[in-house]
């Protein structure tokens, strides 16, 4: 059981309920292949530093779920054939980043140990 | 002695450059996030590029995270490859 960070850009045009069915769509295929979604982190429309498929903007959903390491090529394939979604990225989230991402969750990180000199 | 060479009475103190520290084990920053992206402008210059290390001042472990976050950020669209003015 790995854990893992997808990140997705969809396509701006989408409505806020096709948002909110595709972010419920991938976290039961990850729920039924197996993996456990840990945390949802909806960013929402956000500029894109450069255009992507001619569009500047994206809404972006960032989530980190648990699962066996051949979940990730079934997502894969799911989220190409995905029209609505213009990007996605898997990381593989080593211990320091499992930590890293529940201690930012729970407000651990005061802004002054990382702006640091 | 070379005829132009200029004798100071004190010799001149030429500005110490600042101790580099590498920020990453000084602060005991084991993760580097590719979603914080206000941490990672402090790696880049102004067109976007990586800094090297001996400006960044980061030991080769660290540089390399911060390397292949701030090629994450790129691919996902949240740093630009190449711009100008980026701060």
């Amino acid at each position: 059981m790995n854990n893992y960070e997808l990140m997705v850009i969809f396509t701006p045009v989408l409505s806020e309920e096709d948002f909110k069915a595709a972010q419920k769509k991938y976290a039961d295929l990850i729920a039924e292949l197996g993996g456990a979604t840990v945390h949802s982190n909806p960013w929402g429309l956000k500029s894109l530093a450069y255009p992507i498929q001619k569009k500047t903007t994206g809404i972006y959903w960032v989530l980190e779920f648990q699962g066996p390491s051949e979940i990730n090529e079934k997502l894969k394939i799911q989220m190409l054939r995905d029209e609505q979604i213009m990007r996605h990225m898997i990381t593989r989230l080593d211990k320091y980043a499992v930590e890293y991402n529940y201690v930012k969750r729970n407000g651990g990180f005061a802004m002054q140990d990382k702006t640091e000199a | 002695m070379a005829k132009n060479e200029i004798k100071y009475l004190t010799a001149i103190k030429q500005e110490k450059p600042k101790k580099k520290f590498c920020r990453f084990k000084k602060y005991g920053i084991k993760y580097v996030d590719y979603k914080d992206i206000e941490f990672l402008k402090k790696f880049i210059n102004e067109q976007g590029k990586l800094l090297p290390r001996r400006l960044s001042g980061n030991s080769l472990k660290y540089q390399r995270k911060v390397q292949d976050a701030v090629k994450k950020a790129r691919q996902m669209g949240m740093l630009p490859y190449v711009t100008d003015l980026l701060k």
